[in-house]
């Protein structure tokens, strides 16, 4: 048996590694000290999780876990010294990275992967854990949805009865799990003038968690979240704790809507677009009312939140602007495409595909995408990333005219026959898988229009 | 001409994008002057041998396998009828095991098959997931390559005699270990290989389409087609089969 290090010296050491990797060039270094503490033991994790005065929070979901623990913190940030893993480092090594820099922080805000989720909460041992949604999404790497939900379930399951649970009631694998838990809290949307006419082709728990016949939906709103029944056994949506109604989408601006919570209701606005913030926001509404937020402090930190990093971003390039949406799955490439269409829908866009681990090698989805309403309105598409020529083959099949589709692999070239198709004071869109999104800002960021996200994200 | 399809449980079997497979199929037909007509059959609907010249079965995650197992064994004698009448099939991952004579899941809980393919699989421990590069002979001298994408527990097994859809070149195939990968037996293919299959294959959509339009036209002799301008096609092949080549799966 190897001797245990004591902690203040792992500490050190691995601090001093982040310090090297970014002086080094070799990125933002948010993970490699955790990486390195995680190696030399395990355990430090607990430890230093354990020495926050008021614990930590957990936020997971297939779709929306960058933007909740962003809206999170902005409502806690005002009150609170927050170690909060902005950049998206979401695995064990990202939480111990960002416990290692952020020593005088009180409270731990920390998204995880859904795969690290189980791990994550045994070892930060969290004071409230908010739970999103389950959509597929990178099933090379994940399995399948079933898996993830299993894990989930195991999770909870060995919770303390002191963690509060959040969830999403209008996904029935995630509302399922708040059963059995006095005191959780089940957050939904309730106005079902934003509903879909049907389920959507992506939809993926359609069926009865208890008796596997299809759910009957008063209301579909995103996906397979909604106001579900079944018609045999009669499982349906839990009753809702906290609710948005009268929700008003602003195109790409933002929304409104009344937050209605145990406490009382009150009108919100978000500076985030679409029915899936709205989500996030109610996620994040529920996870800091859970933790001890009043609703003033809910309603002015949502009012002053922005897009995390990446997820909706407008950039400047000269006389050009850059509309960034971040596109994963089928789920969160639909709502960033109905956003689109909603405000009118671009002229131009360029899509990248890339299919490296982070993204999922198995580029299938974008098959199960519905780029149709998008194409509609283009005039041209430039494909990019690794998979250009499989996005161009989505899109020919599509229907889409061949000779108004570009395949230029390379990002760069991408990005600038995108400026050049724009007219100057224009704006075109880029909706990029994730790799390809950090590729796209590396690039922009080296001419010097945008600061790394290591820097932003101090 | 109409050429009819019959898209089994498409509510239920269509995890790895399906609905690319039938959008390809349903161009390439258009492009040729015929019509994809496709009819969805779902769970206790019936299956009327004949009505169909090319039968679609996609892949699902294990809950919704586990659902349509049952039916689809209700279902079994008139597929066997359909595909003894002639009709086409192209059954993926899930579909696959389907077809098979039956799948013995990982805690030994068994499903039926329809018993339409000379096989059996089993669960595994270890999923194998990742790039597939196939070489393939459906027609004597006709040599060409599938691309795609597989990920599944399954570990098929042909009887001996049965032929594979194809050699593995890069990726595990049916078990990881016999160098094969799908089953083909006359117009019926299975196959693990999504991505979907067809777009980066497109001919083996064709060859389909061809073996469904003899069928439509109960003729003994399979039509020819033109060839297509596939620029992309053949890019988003190449693509794919080097990935396989660089990182498709082994033990």
């Amino acid at each position: 048996m190897r001797a245990p290090i004591p902690l203040q010296a792992e500490i050190l050491a691995a601090r001093a590694v982040g310090g090297l990797s970014r002086l080094a060039g070799a990125g933002g270094g948010t993970t490699l000290p955790g990486k390195l503490l995680w190696k030399l033991d395990p355990s430090a994790v607990d430890r230093l999780a354990a020495r926050l005065p008021r614990g930590s929070a957990l936020v997971s979901a297939t779709n929306g876990k960058t933007t909740t623990a962003a809206l999170a913190a902005a409502i806690l940030g005002p009150r609170t010294r927050l170690a909060h893993n902005a950049s998206g480092a979401n695995l064990v090594s990202g939480v111990a990275s960002t416990l290692l820099a952020d020593r005088d922080a009180e409270l731990g805000l920390f998204e995880v992967d859904e795969g690290a989720l189980p791990e994550v909460a045994r070892r930060v041992r969290p004071k409230a854990l908010c739970l999103g949604n389950l959509f597929r999404d990178q099933l090379d790497r994940y399995g399948e949805l079933e898996l993830v939900a299993e894990r989930w379930r195991e999770a909870v399951r060995r919770l303390p009865p002191e963690t509060a649970v959040v969830v999403n009631g209008d996904d029935p694998q995630v509302g399922d799990l708040a059963s059995g838990r006095p005191g959780a809290l089940v957050f939904g949307v309730d106005d079902p003038r934003h509903a879909h006419p049907s389920l959507q082709h992506a939809a993926d728990s359609k069926y009865c968690l208890r008796c596997g016949t299809p759910y009957e939906y008063a209301a579909a709103y995103v996906g397979h979240l909604g106001d579900y029944r079944c018609p045999r056994c009669g499982h349906a949506r839990p009753p809702l704790d906290l609710a948005a109604r009268a929700i008003e989408l602003d195109g790409l601006e933002g929304a409104s809507f009344d937050l209605s919570a145990p406490a009382g209701t009150t009108r919100v606005r978000i500076a985030v677009p679409g029915l899936y913030n709205v989500y996030n926001a109610l996620a994040a509404a529920s996870l800091t009312i859970a933790l001890g937020a009043s609703l003033d402090e809910v309603r002015l930190g949502l009012e002053r939140a922005g897009a995390a990093f990446g997820r909706f971003e407008r950039i400047a390039i000269g006389d050009r602007r850059l509309l960034v949406l971040l596109i994963k799955n089928p789920a969160g490439a639909n709502e960033a495409i109905r956003t689109l269409v909603a405000d009118g829908g671009p002229r131009l866009a360029v899509v990248a595909l890339n299919d490296a681990t982070a993204d999922g090698k198995d580029v299938s989805w974008i098959w199960d995408v519905d780029f149709e309403p998008l194409l509609a309105g283009l005039e041209r598409v430039v494909a990019a990333g690794d998979r250009a020529a499989e996005l161009a083959l989505r899109f020919a099949y599509a229907g889409f005219d061949r000779g108004a589709i570009e395949v230029l692999p390379a990002l760069e070239e991408a990005l600038d026959r995108g400026l050049e198709l724009t007219p100057p004071g224009g704006e075109f869109v880029v909706l990029p898988t994730y790799t390809a999104m950090l590729g796209l800002r590396k690039i922009v960021a080296g001419r010097g229009f945008t600061r790394p996200y290591w820097e932003r994200a101090a | 001409m109409n050429i009819r399809v019959g898209h089994l449980y498409p509510d239920y079997l269509n995890i790895y994008a399906d609905r690319g497979n039938i959008a390809v199929l349903a161009r390439r037909a258009e492009w040729r002057g015929h019509r994809l007509e496709v009819e969805a059959v779902g769970m206790s609907e019936p299956l009327r041998p004949g009505a169909h010249d090319l039968l679609y079965v996609g892949g699902g995650q294990d809950r919704e396998q586990l659902l349509v197992a049952g039916d689809m064994a209700e279902k079994a004698e008139r597929l066997r009828e359909a595909v003894a009448g002639g009709a086409a099939v192209l059954a993926v991952c899930g579909g696959y095991q389907l077809l098979g004579r039956g799948y013995r899941g990982f805690h030994g809980e068994d499903m039926p098959g329809a018993g339409i393919l000379p096989l059996e699989t089993v669960a595994g421990e270890r999923r194998m997931i990742g790039d597939v590069l196939l070489a393939c002979e459906l027609e004597p001298g006709e040599k060409r390559t599938l691309a795609g994408f597989e990920n599944h527990a399954g570990r098929t097994r042909l009887d001996a005699g049965a032929e594979p859809l194809g050699r593995v070149v890069a990726g595990f195939g049916n078990d990881g270990e016999s160098g094969y990968e799908g089953c083909r037996a006359g117009r019926v293919v299975g196959t693990y290989l999504h991505g979907p299959l067809l777009p980066r294959n497109a001919w083996l959509a064709d060859w389909l389409l061809t073996q469904a339009l003899a069928h439509r036209t109960c003729s003994a002799e399979v039509p020819r087609f033109e060839p297509l301008p596939d620029e992309l096609e053949a890019e988003a092949h190449a693509v794919s089969a080097q990935r396989a080549r660089d990182r498709g799966g082994r033990f």
